[in-house]
Order: C-alpha cells, then sequence, then structure tokens
C-alpha cells in the first residue's frame, strides 16, 4: 500500500437531466484491493465507464499514475494497464476461448496487418509465444475443456471466468471487476474469490471490485467506497463502512448489509 | 479431457495451421491436383464440369475466379468485420479502370475514345493506357481501390447496419454517373471499352515474358490453349489471395476485426481502436474487390461502366449468404454456386430442348418443363423468342432461383452452404452413433 496509482477527483457524470455520479473522489492504491458497493442504480457501473473513457464526466478529473487521462479513448486507457471486466457479459460471442484471451493479448502483440497476412517470419513467432501465455491463464483458471468452443455456447459461470481471462491477458497493473459473483452459486463464487485473491497475491495486481455479495466484499476488501444515488456516502476499511451511521441507513430493510456483519 | 479433444494436437503451432490434421492436408492436395488436372482436360475429370456446363465449361469457372477474390474481400468486410457494404461493385470498378489506365496499350494519358464537337464519341483507339505491365498495373489496382476504400470509411463510425449498406449504395450509383459523363475514359455505356490483356511482361517489351492471351507452347513445355492458361493464372491468384486471407483472420489483426464486429465497445476497452480497424476492414476489402475488378477487366477483356452495378455488389451479398459469411470456405462455396448455378441451368436446358426431337426417355420431361411460345405448348420454361403469358425464360428462371434461394438460406440455414457441410460432417464423424 503505497503510491495511489488511480485518482478520480470530483467526478460528476449526468444523462440528460439524470445524474449518475456526482462530485465522487476517490483513490486506489498500488497493490491494493478497493472495493465500491452501493444499491442498484447507485452509479457503480458508471464510475467504471468513466475510468475506461466508455463515458466522459462532465466534471472532475480522472489519474493514472499522475497523468490526466481524461479525453482519451478507450483503447488508450487499455493500454496505460487497465483491464476490466463487464456486469453483463461482453465476450466476443462468436470467437472461440483461446480467440477471446489472445484478443486480450492484442495490446501487447506488435504485428501488423501485413505481417499476419504474410504469417510465416514475424507473426507466426509472436502468435505461437502468445498463445503459450493464454495457456498459463487457461490453466491457472481451470477451463482446459472449454478452450476451443465458441464462448456463446458456453455455461454463464464459464463465460465469466473467460471474461476474468481475457482481461488477465492484458497484462495490466489494474483490474476492475464488475460484479465478478453475480448471478453465481455459492461454490463457483468461492472459486472466484480464490481466483481473486491468488491474482493479487502472485500476479500483484491492483483491483477495484464492485460486488453485491457483502460476505465477498467484507472478506477480501482492503478498502470500501459506499455510493448511494451516484453519491459517495461512506469510505474506509471494511469494519469502519460496517459502523458507519449513513450506510446503516441507506441499507435500512437491505439484508445484504446485517447478513455480512454477522 | 480426451473426449473433448479427439485429435491429438501436439503443438501450437499445429493448432493453429490453416489445416490442422493430416487428413484434411491431404484432401486439399488431392483438389487442387484435381483443379490441375482438370484444367490439363485429363479425360474423366474433365468429363465432370463437362457434364454441368458443357463443352466449354472452362470459360464460366475462369470468369468466376476473379469475382471469388472479390468475395474474399467482401467477406473481410461484412463477413469478419461485420460492416455492411453494397459497395463493392464500386470498388471493383475503382480497380478495373486504374489496370486499364495503367496496363492498357499506348505511352500516354489520353481519353481512349475521343470526342467531337458535332458528331459526339468518335472511333475507338484500342487500349489506352501507359503500357505499364501486370506486376505495376495489378497492385496498383487493389491499392488504388483501397485508398478508396479509407476515403468511405468514416462512414462506418457514423451509421451502423442496415443504414451503413444504404449510404454504400450510393457509392454505386456515384461510379455510374462517372461513367456516363466521361465516356471518352470510361468507354461507351453500352459497348464499354478494352482492356489490356493478362500477359506478364517485364517493362514494355514487345514478347511478353509469360503470355496469356494466344494459344501455344507454353515455356516451350506444353501445348495450352489461352484458356486454359488464363485458368491457371486467376485459379493461381485465388490461391495465394485466399492463404493471405486465411492468415489475416488467425492473426491479430482478424482478431480485432472480429472483436468490432462481435462487440464494438468491448473491443476498444480491450485496447482495439474501433475507427483503426474498420477502416482497415474497408482497405482490405476494398483491395481484394480491386484486384478482382482489374482481373474481371482483363480476363473478359471489354466492359462498360454499368457492369459495376448494384447487381454485381448484391451478388456478393448473396455470395455470403448462400455460402455462410465471416469463413473463407463458405466465400467460395457461395462464389461457386451464385455464379455457377445460372451456367448450370442454361445448359441443362439447352441440353434439354435437345431432346424434344430425339425421343428417348427425357422426351416427356424437356414437353412438360419446356415451351417454344406456340400456342398449345405448356411448359414453365420459355425457350422461344416471344413470352406467352407467364412462362419465363432461362435468364429471368435464374433470378427466381436466386431470390428464393437466399430466403431459404436466410430463414433455415443462416451459416450457409458452409454450415450445411459442417453438419453432413459432424453426422459422419459420429456415424453410426446418432449423437
Ligand atoms: N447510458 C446511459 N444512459 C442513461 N442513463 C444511464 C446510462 N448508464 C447508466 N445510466 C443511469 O445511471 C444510473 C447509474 O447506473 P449504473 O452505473 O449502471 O448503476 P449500478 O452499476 O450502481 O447499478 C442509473 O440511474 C442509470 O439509469
Ligand atoms: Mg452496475
Amino acid at each position: 500500500m503505497s503510491e495511489p496509482i488511480l485518482e478520480a477527483d470530483g467526478i460528476t457524470l449526468r444523462f440528460g437531466g439524470v445524474t449518475a455520479i456526482r462530485d465522487v473522489s476517490f483513490h486506489v492504491n498500488e497493490g491494493e484491493l478497493f472495493s465500491i458497493i452501493g444499491p442498484n442504480g447507485a452509479g457503480k457501473t458508471s464510475i467504471f465507464n468513466t475510468i475506461s473513457q466508455v463515458y466522459r464526466p462532465q466534471e472532475g478529473d480522472i489519474r493514472w499514475k499522475g497523468a490526466s487521462i481524461m479525453g482519451h479513448r478507450p483503447d488508450f486507457v487499455a493500454e496505460l494497464g487497465i483491464a476490466r471486466t463487464f456486469q453483463n457479459i461482453e465476450l466476443f460471442p462468436q470467437m472461440t476461448v483461446i480467440e477471446n484471451l489472445l484478443l486480450g493479448r492484442h495490446i501487447r502483440m506488435k504485428q501488423n496487418w501485413f505481417q499476419g497476412m504474410l504469417w510465416f517470419g514475424v507473426a507466426k513467432a509472436e502468435e505461437m509465444e502468445n498463445r503459450r501465455q493464454v495457456e498459463d491463464i487457461i490453466d491457472f483458471l481451470e477451463i482446459e475443456e472449454w478452450r476451443n468452443h465458441p464462448v456463446a455456447l458456453l455455461p454463464y459461470g464459464i463465460q465469466k471466468l473467460v471474461e476474468l481471462g481475457r482481461a488477465l491477458a492484458m497484462d495490466p497493473e489494474l483490474l476492475l471487476l464488475d460484479e465478478p459473483v453475480a448471478g453465481m452459486n455459492l461454490e463457483e463464487t468461492e472459486d472466484m474469490a480464490r481466483f481473486i485473491l491468488d491474482i493479487r497475491r502472485e500476479l500483484g495486481i491492483s483491483m477495484v471490485m464492485v460486488e453485491h455479495d457483502m460476505g465477498l466484499v467484507m472478506d477480501i476488501a482492503d478498502r470500501i467506497m459506499v455510493l448511494d444515488f451516484g453519491e459517495k456516502i461512506s469510505e474506509g476499511t471494511p469494519e469502519e463502512v460496517q459502523k458507519d451511521p449513513n450506510v446503516i441507513a441507506a441499507y435500512l430493510g437491505s439484508s445484504d448489509l446485517h447478513v455480512a456483519a454477522e | 479431457m480426451a473426449f473433448n479433444r479427439p485429435l491429438l494436437r501436439t503443438s501450437y503451432e499445429q493448432d493453429a495451421a490453416i489445416f490442422p490434421t493430416y487428413t484434411q492436408k491431404g484432401a486439399m492436395v488431392a483438389f487442387g491436383v484435381f483443379l490441375v488436372l482438370m484444367g490439363l482436360g485429363a479425360p474423366y475429370i474433365s468429363a465432370i464440369p463437362e457434364f454441368f456446363l458443357g463443352p466449354t465449361w472452362i470459360n464460366p469457372i475462369t470468369n468466376m475466379l476473379p469475382l471469388a477474390i472479390s468475395a474474399l474481400g467482401i467477406n473481410i468486410l461484412v463477413g469478419v468485420t461485420g460492416q455492411v457494404s453494397l459497395g463493392h461493385a464500386f470498388f471493383m470498378g475503382v480497380g478495373a479502370y486504374t489496370a486499364v489506365a495503367l496496363g492498357g496499350s499506348g505511352d500516354e494519358w489520353q481519353a481512349c475514345v475521343p470526342f467531337h464537337e458535332e458528331i459526339g464519341l468518335l472511333e475507338e483507339r484500342g487500349q489506352c493506357g501507359l503500357g505499364l505491365p501486370i506486376w505495376v498495373w495489378l497492385p496498383f489496382s487493389g491499392a488504388v481501390a483501397a485508398a478508396f476504400g479509407i476515403f468511405v470509411s468514416p462512414a462506418a463510425m457514423k451509421v451502423r447496419g442496415l443504414y451503413l449498406a444504404i449510404v454504400t449504395v450510393g457509392l454505386v450509383f456515384i461510379g455510374l454517373h462517372l461513367g456516363r459523363m466521361f465516356p471518352e475514359y470510361a468507354g461507351d455505356f453500352e459497348s464499354g471499352r478494352k482492356w489490356p490483356s493478362l500477359d506478364f511482361r517485364l517493362w514494355k517489351e514487345e514478347t511478353p515474358l509469360i503470355e496469356f492471351s494466344e494459344d501455344g507452347k507454353w515455356f516451350g513445355l506444353i501445348h495450352l490453349s489461352e484458356e486454359q492458361k488464363q485458368y491457371f493464372l486467376l485459379m493461381a491468384l485465388l490461391g495465394g489471395f485466399i492463404i493471405l486471407a486465411k492468415n489475416l483472420v488467425r492473426s491479430r489483426t482478424g482478431r480485432a476485426l472480429q472483436a468490432i464486429r462481435d462487440r464494438d465497445i468491448a473491443a476498444e476497452v480491450m485496447g482495439v481502436p474501433e475507427f483503426e480497424y474498420k477502416r482497415l476492414g474497408f482497405a482490405i476489402s476494398s483491395f481484394y474487390a480491386g484486384i478482382g475488378g482489374a482481373l474481371w477487366g482483363s480476363y473478359l477483356g471489354r466492359r462498360s461502366p454499368v457492369d459495376w452495378s448494384l447487381f454485381l455488389s448484391v451478388d456478393f451479398i448473396a455470395i455470403l449468404l448462400i455460402g455462410g459469411a465471416g469463413t473463407i470456405a463458405g466465400t467460395m462455396l457461395g462464389a461457386v454456386f451464385v455464379e455457377l448455378t445460372p451456367e448450370i441451368v442454361k445448359h441443362r436446358t439447352d441440353w434439354l430442348a435437345e431432346q424434344i426431337d430425339a425421343s428417348n426417355i427425357f422426351t416427356p420431361v424437356a414437353n412438360f418443363l419446356l415451351t417454344t411460345g406456340e400456342s398449345g405448348d405448356f411448359g414453365p420454361i420459355n425457350i422461344g423468342t416471344v413470352a406467352p403469358g407467364w412462362t419465363m425464360s432461362v435468364f429471368q428462371w435464374n433470378f427466381v432461383i436466386y431470390g428464393v434461394l437466399i430466403v431459404i438460406f436466410l430463414i433455415f440455414e443462416p451459416l450457409g452452404l458452409f454450415g450445411i457441410w459442417i453438419k453432413i460432417r459432424n453426422y459422419w464423424k459420429r456415424w453410426p452413433f446418432s449423437y
């Protein structure tokens, strides 16, 4: 936990009359697992979309290692080393698992279209080298048996893993995970939690995780930010956040937090 | 594990190969040998195309080859990159006119059909152009078409899907209009202008190094007709362009194009710049179109501006729909099917017409299907010169077949002929088990 690598300063994002995010600031330290929680529609996914510059916030600034990324395109942000998964899986459905992961390697590969068309030489060597790295990720996520299947045909839980794999293939420094265990059963959730902890421990990748599963968040997050109606209502360690009266008020009537507190 | 991977592959290299198994490699070599023997007119083998297309079978097949090269291009744009375009005929035309301008005989830029104030268009001067050899004009016709593709590509950032298709239709009409405005260069609207022959010269020397436009001994080795030489040349070029397209699809660039097709925003977030790759899709696709157009013009020897019309563009969409968009094998199946079916129907109808007088077992069939247009003679296919009532000529029937096939494929087999082939293959792989 040292320098902040990602800093967001007073971001405000409006869609017409709707204010999805209102003056939210936060930072993510190197090596940290930072979590964003909040009810549906609180603006969590929108925050990810502003970081990857899919949405352009009207106000505020987002800095990566001190330099602003505002006004750049999503592919520029990707090349900086910020990878993400999506709440509603956004894999390339007609491509196989291997092709999806190799697409994740896109920014780390150098060949151009002409070398690709000739194949022999640069392209072939690079394809083989990257294929090897992708196979390591496949082994790590234990999805060997699916590797040649088009992803559209895979079970939901496997698709979630493939999406995580695709983000890992980008060799990111920061990983944004949008509800990684949503819709998963207990066993799948435990597997995913194990993978997230392994990624952190073995690869030292910093992470921001949006999640509804309070148990998971309280267990593995270093710090938590709580959003409600687009505003930040609390931030701190899991213990601090659980005791925060603002948070308790916002979650009143919702069983999530009680379950987590037990 | 073993159940999921019945084909044991020992290296990534093998896994990424165009034809991963020895069976597939063997089948492709056999098919290549078959095509060569067919071109040489080997007995039995050349009887196959002759059955379908008649003794002049080599002409429709050779005519299809440049169109198949262009079809590879439309597959890269529509099938791989997911940008629907009806402008393919325009890019083919750009390539073709580049070829005639650079490769036509002569030494200077000049109008091919001079214009006289009072009389209008004058006598055609022949092939007018800079007289450059094929190794100059062929790549250039691809490159100039690609440049036009790049110029048009920003449209793909503004509009998508059907709207893009409609915008690109505009190109075809701009092309037709330009053709009408500059008949001195485009040739007469009806008869067109002459294209240079396919001969290979080092530079502008009199006798070509390799000639493709005369019957005779080739390399002092083997006697071939003009048609055979062109068949081999175009077949070899098509083979080369298939390999290039296949390599593109299996490497980094091809994956990026497919990612744009499947989910453009996710692709951007993964680091694939959307516009750069849409532009590249247009450029490569138009390159193939230009090459195909140049070769088609040169093979046929004479083309007019109307030949690069919307009908030609629609042909390519039909090739993708019938063959199966996104795969190269499907595109080739589609090209063969769309371009040869009308010829087959025509040949077999002519054959049937001969059976009317032959009085054999086919005569009743012929009498039933054909009509000469005389009163009292009914039949759906009209082979006479006047059209009595509802019967249609072979030419018109071809349009019906074409339309019906597209509808059938769209509804029942979206993966096209390629999808049917995969089903058959999987069936036989599992045989005798039904699941
Ligand atoms: N593209 C969009 N257009 C209009 N409104 C949007 C868009 N994306 C998000 N919103 C709105 O922004 C708010 C926050 O949404 P979101 O970030 O998806 O919430 P969360 O991920 O916390 O559930 C919601 O009110 C949602 O309707
Ligand atoms: Mg969300």
